[in-house]
């Protein structure tokens, strides 16, 4: 699996919070990983698993433990500020206030999100040419949102927020993007949509993906490779082949076999809808 | 009728130069969510400065400039705390304000005030130059030329990349640092910007006054607070050219109510900034109030 063709590599990538105090947590534990370019990977873990905290550090939130690495595009990132990191990476966070800037018109976000990764400079922010590019941008969503560029952000639903998220995300073309379980907080039905356009655009753009979910399903259904986290750790790695006819409750099977511990997170079971899946047991 | 246009007049132009301070104190407090309290300590440093420049020969022009400079400067070291040392935006505004009360001391070679009064000011070149020989008219002109230009400035700077870059710190720093902004070097643009332009304003307002005295900041940002807020009650302004204005506008009607209330003895000039400070008070509470007999009101916390 390793390789110098990965886009991202983690070497020994450890997260220590609240040292040497009773509350000690070990978010990461010593991970190693490496991600090809065009992989679309699906992150399932409990609660406190690390999911969220491995999305962090990547993202430059966090630097990781001394020791540990993070390369990407060949290009050692770790001790660089998060606004450094973001020129490689796009992220959509679990909540769409944080992806998006409320009182601020559609362009005005949009114009920010442009500039990823280049130097802001004393140039007008929007311009004709600029808007032309949004609204071939905001097209593919289907919400309308281009005929409504001036628009304040916080006039908009979670759902149409979520979608203009995903799209400054990706304007700039990062090389990596981090979906931190970013439907989590819409209803079914737009959850749905937002999900259908990160697969459209991932799949367009040829993005490198990692999309955290609480949802075994959909981390069977979309990407090409699924990790699964516990305590830190990665403790499975399936690729396409591997997890090509994979049920929930195989699933559920391989965790318990990799962790030692019999599967016990309700919130996993019942966001499956899967009626062999077993009821929570306590160890 | 002579009263009514001296006071008019007199809340024109001040309502002008102290436009400044307010507008630094929208930068902050507004823009960047950061609130600053440095200004009690930058805006007597910028009369300090010009003064001692002044009464030294230097050309009033220049003076004028470095105490904009001197600004720019503390409104740096505070952001630097508050951005490279993490110590909080409020703490750090009241760290250099302690810190600028001995500095601005120093700068003024140790005296209280320094009188300008039989120095050239700008206000005596502009004054020569236009051949106007009336104060009041001349500080009205001079400032009005002086606000355009600024307000154009700023106007511009904001709808940049950077200046969409420094408004979206103040709403949402982690998206901002998420797309790649800078928020530490957006934050300490912003807070300089803010404290040059308040310096501008004491250099300004000693020269037209007569003189810099070391306790002329006293209050300063709860007028400037005062400004924005009427500014943003009266005119409800949407979008940047609207908001700028909207500010300057705010401190003229302020300034005017102070002149009334002045004049007609309402208050007492000793009573001035408890009543500003009331004021605000009232301001702040209002929609608080409002939101809370109606049933409106909801705890941060669970807003979504």
């Amino acid at each position: 699996m390793s390789g110098n063709n990965s886009l991202l590599q983690l070497r020994s990538v450890s997260k220590v919070f609240a040292r040497a105090t009773v509350d000690m947590v070990m978010a990461l534990d010593n991970i190693n990983l490496d991600v090809h370019a065009e992989d679309f990977i699906t992150i399932i873990g409990s609660n406190g698993a690390g999911k969220t905290s491995l999305l962090n550090v990547i993202a430059g939130v966090y630097p990781p433990e001394r020791g540990g690495k993070i390369i990407i595009n060949g290009s050692d990132i770790t001790n660089l500020s998060e606004h450094r990191h973001a020129q490689y990476i796009g992220r959509v966070y679990q909540d769409p206030h944080i992806g998006t800037a409320a009182k601020m018109s559609i362009e005005e976000n949009l114009s920010l999100a442009l500039m990823r990764g280049q130097s802001r400079g004393l140039g007008i922010a929007t311009n004709k040419q600029r808007r032309e590019q949004f609204r071939l941008g905001l097209i593919p969503l289907g919400l309308g949102l281009e005929d409504r560029l001036t628009t304040p952000v916080g006039t908009l639903s979670g759902g149409q927020r979520q979608a203009l998220a995903l799209v400054m995300a990706t304007l700039s073309k990062p090389s990596l993007l981090l979906l931190d379980e970013h439907i989590a907080t819409l209803d079914p039905n737009t959850a749905r949509i937002v999900l259908e356009l990160s697969e459209a655009i991932v799949k367009q753009e040829k993005m490198t993906t990692m999309m955290v979910t609480h949802n075994m399903e959909l981390a069977l259904r979309y990407g090409n490779r699924l990790i699964m986290m516990h305590k830190g750790r990665i403790i499975v790695d399936l690729d396409h082949k591997q997890r090509k006819n994979l049920t929930v409750q195989n699933l559920v099977t391989a965790f318990e076999r990799a962790s030692g511990e019999l599967f016990a997170d309700d919130s996993i079971l019942l966001s499956t809808a899967n009626p062999n899946a077993r009821p929570p047991d306590k160890q | 009728m002579d009263v009514l246009v001296n006071l008019l007049s007199a809340a024109f132009y001040e309502g002008l130069a102290y436009g400044l301070v307010a507008i630094g104190v929208y930068l902050t407090f507004r823009v960047l969510a950061f609130p600053d309290l440095t200004v009690d300590g930058s805006y007597p440093l910028g009369g300090a400065v010009a003064a001692i420049l002044i009464v030294n020969g230097v050309n009033p022009w220049l003076a004028t400039v470095a105490a904009l400079g001197a600004g720019l400067c503390a409104g740096l070291a505070t952001s630097l705390l508050n951005t490279k040392l993490r110590i909080t935006a409020l703490l750090a505004g009241i760290l250099m304000m302690a810190a600028l009360y001995p500095i601005n001391l120093m700068v003024m070679g140790g005296q209280a005030n320094i009188g300008l009064l039989r120095e050239i000011t700008v206000f005596d070149q502009v004054s020569q130059f236009l051949g106007i020989d009336d104060k009041v008219t001349l500080s009205i002109i001079f400032m009005v030329i002086l606000a355009i230009i600024i307000l154009l400035i700023l106007n511009w700077f904001l709808r940049t990349e950077i200046g969409l870059a420094l408004r979206a710190t103040g709403e949402n720093e982690q998206m901002v640092r998420g797309l790649g902004g800078n928020t530490d070097m957006t934050t300490i643009l912003g807070v300089s910007i803010s404290n040059g332009l308040v310096a501008l304003a004491g250099a300004l307002l000693a020269q037209r006054g007569g003189g810099a005295d070391v306790g002329m900041g006293i209050g300063m940002i709860v007028m400037g607070l005062a400004s924005v807020i009427i500014g943003e009650a009266i005119f409800r302004p949407r979008g940047v050219t609207a908001i700028l204005l909207a500010v300057v506008g705010g401190t003229f009607i302020y300034r005017l109510f102070i002149g009334v209330a002045l004049r007609f003895h309402l208050v007492s000039a000793s009573n001035l900034k408890l009543i500003t400070a009331v004021l605000v008070i009232i301001a702040l509470a209002i929609p608080y109030i409002q939101k809370k007999l109606r049933h409106e009101w909801v705890p941060p916390a669970a807003r979504m």
